[in-house]
């Protein structure tokens, strides 16, 4: 059964993009195969997804996946390029006709073939002001087609394809030719408001189209080169295998996203631990309640939660250029932390050092005190090349007083130091006051301790040294840490 | 067993019967859950409806909704059974001279003086039942193993008893806000379900038929808006119930066709943050 097949293969290549598919749900999966028709393409892919998929933040690789196996099979995705005249291609003939102004209308039957890259802009704008969905994958495919000039068994990735195509429909541009036109069309003037919903919805519409492109471009790769191979170049890493220091515009938000979640459940994590590890003194009140289930005999002794001072934190965290996209990262999980915990002081540094616990106290948007940490903490002192031994001096001397027995100390930086004197005195003396003290590294192992990293130096005296390069090493940090 | 539904249309078509507007996935998974007699664990952002599913699916097939909800410190006296010891202690006390302490000692721990719990009284129900395990996120790590027994073999064990095995394999919801991750043994044994906020169509639909007598105009416009305000940045974005008590609120003060001035003096009702209402405010204010 051609099912199965192609089933076996799918589930091996969930596996090897990260999904932890375990044999009982590949079972289910098959069970689930069994009820829900292939042809029903939406409910099949649905059934798949809740018998496989267990966690929202890889639905995407599943999609991509199951787009690659199963989705570009169906009859609609045949590729109709021999101009044989269905209905759609007719109607798509009368649309063409109107763009191209009346009486010249040209029977050749020749699909969207002869169309000038003009026209075929000029349809899209009417096929996106209209939401024509139809029309809208119709020209997707039609401008993949012109536009992406693939060349079969050429071994370059989806995305070249995808850009040489948006680029000649100069999408960019269309949004504001979108806007213009629909103020034209109006009668009346819009009011903001309403303008900005159309605006929304125009740039859905876009999204959409650009995804039509997208798998009408996956479809053309799979029919070439088969969807094992596909597969293997359309891999992304999961979001939490995601590289903190090479992570693009697009995986920074998703990981945005994935990090409020996480220190939720760090905080989560931290309150339970603190009520539930040891027992408290007796309760003597609740003891006797629950004694009467007894007959009055105290059977079940009753002890009062204790209630341990809540732990402060001090986050250390290194932003000089070698580490910019991790001390972003670092500055949001900051942020995060700062919301769920009653007493976080947060610092940066690159050679000079600065606390910058106000610039996340004084506002709720993220990106405004980001901003307001890079251009207002004072964090140069000489050049602006990382220098750890004297930023630690500095934080001693300043802020070393307040570390206390309830302190943990996160520490954060690749600890690059261009060869500046380490100073690791202070990490040893900090380790000694503070309760905990953690590195966490944004760099690979094996790169620790060559060229001017310094960071086996520091780690001697902290409790431990991390590797921290995305967010499933963080969280198991985290895991750790409570 | 016979199962409950034909195909998913027929799921989609009923849950919208009882007025719950379910989308592809949310019915395929339904059906499946019936077909191959498997829990669903439910996930999603909060007011998404994730409870109002499990409601729904029991009023069309008419069963009977028995409801866990859960919460930290829950434990197997109240989540599966409890031996009701007054009872037992006045029977021991009723008995004190007649009976043999061995035939006193098999009968306190017999079913009559057994106190089902929900889990206990959804799978001894002779009836059809839906079982919501609400909030599953809020028991400890340690606690969810109490669950998973019944969730793979529909069965309870219990040590004076012995094992006690469902009568009818009832549909199971466990429903979770997601704030702590979910050991893998029970998601193993659960098919998965997100329910995130709906686009647009159908947010708009659902406006329309929780909303009396609103008009399909400002239906759509208050779907619009949602929308927009979604995609902001915000602490807690609106879910449905908020959208539709502000389409409730809408109704009352009489407004046809929002404009920048009522949304923004209306904002309160979707938004629950100081800080989110000032920014949507200003982001729907500004013209672009």
């Amino acid at each position: 059964m051609p099912v199965l097949d192609l089933m076996s293969g799918f589930i091996v290549e969930l596996r090897n993009a990260g999904l932890p598919v375990s044999l009982t749900e590949n079972l289910d999966a098959m069970e689930a195969v069994k009820v829900i028709p292939i042809e029903d393409r939406d409910a099949f892919k649905y059934a798949l997804g809740a018998t496989l998929v267990k966690n929202n933040a890889h639905w995407r690789v599943f999609e991509t996946i199951f787009e690659v196996y199963f989705s570009l099979r169906g009859p609609e995705y045949a590729i109709t390029q021999d101009g044989q005249p269905d209905d759609f291609w007719r109607e798509m003939q009368e649309q063409m006709d109107q763009v191209k102004g009346q009486g010249e209308g040209k029977g050749s039957g020749g699909g969207m073939d002869s169309l000038t890259p003009e026209e075929i802009n000029a349809m899209l704008m009417r096929a996106l002001m209209s939401g024509d969905q139809a029309m809208m994958r119709a020209l997707a495919k039609q401008s993949v087609q012109r536009f992406a000039g693939m060349e079969p068994g050429r071994p370059v990735g989806g995305t070249y394809y995808l850009y040489r195509t948006l680029r000649n429909l100069d999408l960019d541009n269309m949004l504001q030719k979108l806007m213009d036109a629909n103020r034209d069309s109006s009668q009346q003037d819009l009011t903001s408001l309403e303008e900005r919903l159309e605006k929304d919805e125009f740039e859905s519409r876009i999204e959409q189209f650009k995804q039509e492109v997208e798998s009408e471009i996956r479809r053309r790769l799979v029919a070439d080169r088969g969807a094992e191979a596909m597969a293997k170049t359309l891999r992304k890493p999961l979001p939490e295998d995601v590289e903190f220091m090479h992570a693009s515009r697009d995986e920074m938000q998703s990981l945005k996203k994935a990090l409020y979640p996480l220190t939720r459940k760090l905080a989560a994590r931290l309150a339970r631990k603190r009520r539930h590890g040891r027992k408290g003194p007796l309760d003597f009140r609740n003891t006797v309640r629950h004694s009467l289930s007894y007959g009055g005999v105290p059977a079940d002794p009753k002890f009062r939660y204790p209630r341990p001072a809540k732990p402060e934190l001090m986050v250390v965290a290194d932003i000089s250029g070698s580490v910019a996209a991790f001390a972003r990262f670092t500055l949001m999980f900051v942020y995060a932390i700062q919301n769920q915990f009653s007493k976080v002081r947060s610092f940066v540094f690159i050679d000079g050092i600065d606390e910058v616990t106000k610039f996340f106290k004084s506002t709720e948007d993220i990106g405004e005190a980001i901003n307001r940490v890079n251009t207002e903490a004072d964090v140069v002192w000489v050049d602006g090349h990382s220098d750890y031994g004297h930023a630690f001096e500095v934080f001693w001397e300043r802020y070393g007083k307040d570390i206390n027995s309830k302190t943990t100390v996160l520490l954060l930086g690749d600890a690059r130091n261009n060869y500046h004197a380490a100073q690791s005195w202070v990490v040893k003396e900090i380790a000694k006051r503070a309760r905990h003290v953690y590195w966490l590294n944004p760099e690979p192992k094996s790169y620790w301790n060559t060229g001017d990293s310094i960071v086996g130096e520091y780690g001697a005296h902290t409790d431990g040294v991390f590797e921290c390069r995305n967010l499933r090493q963080l969280e198991g940090f985290v895991e750790n840490l409570t | 067993m016979k199962p409950r539904f034909n195909d998913v249309a027929t799921v989609r078509s009923g849950l919208k019967k009882v007025n719950y507007l379910a989308d592809d996935g949310i019915a395929g998974v339904v059906f499946l859950a019936d077909r191959l007699g498997k829990p669903v664990l439910i996930e999603g952002p909060a007011g998404t409806g994730k409870t109002q599913l499990a409601k729904s699916v029991a009023e069309l097939t008419g069963a009977r909704l028995i409801r866990l909800q859960c919460y930290e410190g829950l434990d197997e006296s109240k989540a599966l059974y409890e031996w009701n010891y007054k009872k037992q202690l006045l029977r021991i006390q009723a008995d004190k001279n007649s009976d043999s302490w061995s035939e006193v000692h098999d009968d306190i721990f017999s079913s009559e003086f057994l106190l089902a719990r929900p889990l206990l009284e959804a799978i001894t129900s002779e009836e059809p039942v839906v079982l919501l395990i609400d909030e599953v996120d809020r028991v400890e790590l340690e606690t969810e193993a109490l669950l998973l027994e019944i969730l793979s073999e529909y069965q309870v064990s219990i040590p004076e008893l012995g094992t006690i095995t469902a009568k009818q394999i009832p549909l199971v919801f466990l429903t979770s806000n997601n704030t702590r991750e979910l050991s893998e043994a029970l998601k193993r044994r659960c098919l998965y379900l997100h329910v995130d906020y709906p686009d647009l169509e159908r947010e708009k639909e659902i406006v329309l038929n929780k909303v009396p007598d609103i008009s399909e105009n400002l239906a759509d416009q208050i779907a619009r808006i949602v929308r927009s305000i979604r995609q902001l940045d915000l602490k807690k974005a609106p879910s449905v119930s908020e959208t539709l008590d502000w389409a409730r609120t809408l109704m009352l003060l009489g407004i046809e066709t929002i404009d920048a001035q009522e949304a923004k003096e209306t904002l309160h009702i979707l938004l629950k943050y100081q800080t989110d209402i000032a920014k949507a405010a200003k982001e729907l204010s500004v013209t672009k």
